[in-house]
């Protein structure tokens, strides 16, 4: 069976209205967490709100995640963690990006996390923390704002 | 007063079964009760396995609990029995469930935490210290790695001196589901399900009273499907091991009595009463029709009816005791034989005693308070309940024939097929949720956002104390055992899983000579290979 990471995107239009490509988001689970139903109905949502997603598949490493957000170009890095190692794999999976020379492609991290844990996770280098229980059309718009603002921040080193 | 309109009732079920304003004789002019119900304990048990039902016996009430290391555990297990628990529920954390020791780098922040952590039997004699395994009975939540979990608790009970047959649990050992919406699986499906397999045959023989497997359906609920999928995915689970076992010769009344079941009850109150009602109907058909059983207690869906939490909130988490006392109910009302409440903060965090009490309390006074389980299936001739148990019962075998159709559920889940089924309902729901077309109290309706933030803040793994200690001993292990023995037990069983051979007995054998988890499962990975999901959309 194949391990290809797979992309789904609805088209080429952006409802930012900008000229530019549609946003590209790499969504990954890394360490042992084995649920992914959330991630996957997030990544139909974000497909239909016209960005284009990767999903990695389960129990990826960092430093694969970093791998595929190179060769994807892409302009986020999403991870989805249920199993409370948050506040580590975001730290980790910022250095591995860092690593593969991409430190400006931002971290997004959502899953089952404290309210305690949000700013433990700003400080490890999460640009957006989206805690279980939002509604998933209010965690979409917050990506898409998390993003715009950032690329409105600067050139990327790529 | 509030200025938002308050949101509209649904006229459907959670499976969407569109409901009527009532229900009279003609909505169930059909029904033979004769032929369709029967008397309490008889064929086809729609209305409950055993005649008196709780009277004689009222369900087992078992509250999920493992977290840190096996002493942290075995303290939790004392309390609960000390609060007036019947039985136990063990929770791994996902090293264990994984099969990679608590010393190995990939895992290291992983350990201790969403449950126990075991690498040795060492480890579970730690946890049942002081407990008795030929009364008090434990429901493992493992499966991957079950068949090591299941020889360490056997070889605990042979250093303590209780004979195998005497000794009681559940293992969950549905390694199927797995694929489907757990994502706990190591192999791939075929030598996942053949070592499943041979530990339900090895417990036919020599451990009676475990149950083998528990085949569940409450994860994939958790994950996002409906009652009438969780029916009908797991039953197809469960004819694809009934196949399995009869096809390496296992005669089906020797090991059908011995299956057992795992749902989760969600909030559409009477459509998971009528599942349970449906569930037994149709399962005793399957086995008598299909599979030619002919002892009672292998037509029997024997049910553990799980709390869930994907329907519980982080906002306003005390209502969630309301939502947990409503579904326990309709679990009750189903005819269950055994349930969990889930404490009201598990949507958000590890469960602490107080709301663990709290759990346990609300089955305690369902129980002795309400009068609820006098009678056996007090709702049966229901012109509604009857109604809704036939159209949930015709909607499962409707998914279940197309099942068949495609070959059966391995072939199934190698396409992607009920992942794909469940994905879309779940995408579904997340709408509904979003419009406000699906209410949730204190969330998208009702929500006083003074409240929003209000929410305890607790602890989520284990402290590096826990951690460290683990691995000490486990290094402790390594050190004093017999090296040679070691390496010849775990030899044998790598040159086992490449035959035929039941395989149980070659990891009871690795276990007596204090292999660790790690160890075992990377000599099966070795000759059955891993299995990698591909991470359909």
């Amino acid at each position: 069976m194949s391990t290809r990471p797979l992309r789904a995107s609805s088209g080429g239009c952006d409802p930012a209205g900008a000229l530019r490509q549609p946003l590209r988001i790499l969504l990954a689970k890394v360490g042992l967490d084995g649920h992914d139903m959330g991630v996957k109905v997030l990544a139909r949502a974000l497909r239909d709100a016209g960005f284009e997603v990767i999903y990695t598949g389960l129990r990826q490493s960092v430093e694969a995640v970093a791998r595929t957000a190179v060769t994807e170009d892409v302009d986020a890095v999403g991870l989805s963690i249920l199993s409370g190692v948050h506040v580590v794999q975001t730290r980790k999976m910022v250095a591995a990006l860092v690593t593969a020379g991409r430190g400006r492609i931002p971290v997004l991290v959502g899953g089952v996390i404290p309210r305690g844990d949000v700013e433990s996770l700003r400080a490890a280098g999460a640009a957006g923390v989206f805690p279980s229980g939002e509604p998933l059309d209010r965690v979409v718009e917050r990506i898409r704002a998390t993003l715009l603002a950032r690329a409105g921040e600067g050139t990327d080193e790529r | 007063m509030s200025d938002q309109a308050p949101p509209k009732l649904s006229f459907e079920s959670a499976s969407g079964i569109p409901l009527r304003p009532s229900y009279g004789p003609d909505d169930v002019s059909e029904l033979d009760p004769a032929r369709d119900l029967g008397e309490p304990g008889q064929y086809p048990f729609t209305r409950g396995l055993y005649p008196t039902m709780y009277r004689e016996r009222l369900w087992t009430m078992r509250q999920y609990a493992g977290f840190g290391g096996p002493e942290d555990t075995n303290a939790r297990f004392r309390f609960l029995l000390g609060q007036g628990q019947t039985g136990l529920s063990l929770a791994f954390d996902l090293p264990t469930q994984l099969g990679y020791d608590s010393d190995d780098p990939e895992v290291e922040d992983e350990v201790g935490r969403l449950g126990v952590s075991v690498d040795t039997v060492e480890d579970i004699e730690e946890i049942f210290a002081g407990i008795p395994l030929d009364r008090v009975s434990t429901s493992f939540t493992i499966n991957a790695t079950a068949a090591p979990i299941l020889a360490m608790l056997l070889v605990c009970a042979e250093r303590r001196g209780v004979a195998w047959d005497r000794v009681r649990g559940t293992i969950q050992n549905d390694i199927l589901k797995e694929y489907i919406a757990r994502g706990t699986h190591i192999f791939p499906p075929g030598p996942a399900v053949r070592l499943a397999g041979d530990t339900v045959a090895f417990c036919c023989e020599q451990a009676p009273k475990v149950y083998p497997i528990s085949i569940s359906g409450g994860h994939m609920s958790e994950a996002g499907a409906s009652p009438v999928q969780e029916l009908a995915y797991t039953l197809a689970d469960a004819i694809a091991y009934v196949e399995a076992l009869v096809a390496r010769g296992v005669e089906v009344d020797r090991f059908a009595p011995r299956l057992s079941f795992l749902f989760c009850t969600h909030q559409d109150f009477f459509e998971e009463i009528a599942k349970y009602r449906a569930a037994r109907r149709l399962w005793a058909s399957i086995m008598r029709e299909r599979f030619g059983a002919r002892l009672p207690e292998s037509l029997h869906f024997r049910v553990f009816a799980g709390g869930g939490g994907s329907d519980l909130a982080r906002r306003e988490p005390l209502n969630n005791i309301v939502r947990t006392t409503m579904k326990l109910l309709a679990g009750v009302l189903g005819g269950v034989q055994s349930a969990t409440v889930t404490p009201y903060d598990e949507a958000f965090a590890l469960p602490t005693e107080g709301s663990q009490r709290i759990a346990l309390r609300t089955q305690q006074i369902i129980a002795y308070e309400t009068g609820v389980p006098t009678v056996a299936d007090p709702l049966g001739g229901s012109y509604f309940i009857e109604a809704l148990t036939r159209d949930v019962e015709r909607a499962a075998q409707a998914i279940i024939r197309q099942v068949d159709e495609g070959g059966g559920m391995v072939a199934a889940i190698e396409r992607g097929d009920p992942q794909r089924a469940i994905l879309d309902r779940a995408h579904r729901t997340q709408a509904r949720i979003a419009s406000g077309e699906k209410p949730i109290v204190g969330v998208n309706c009702f929500a006083d956002e003074g409240q929003a933030d209000r929410e305890p803040e607790l602890l989520h793994g284990a402290s590096p104390e826990v951690v460290a200690r683990q691995r000490e001993r486990l290094q402790t292990v390594r050190r004093r055992r017999d090296g040679a023995r070691v390496e010849a037990a775990l030899g044998a069983l790598r040159r086992a899983a490449e035959g035929t051979e039941n395989l149980f007995p070659l990891v009871l054998e690795a276990v007596r000579a204090e292999a660790t988890i790690g160890e075992i499962t990377r000599a099966l990975r070795e000759v059955f290979g891993e299995y990698k999901a591909a991470p359909g959309l």
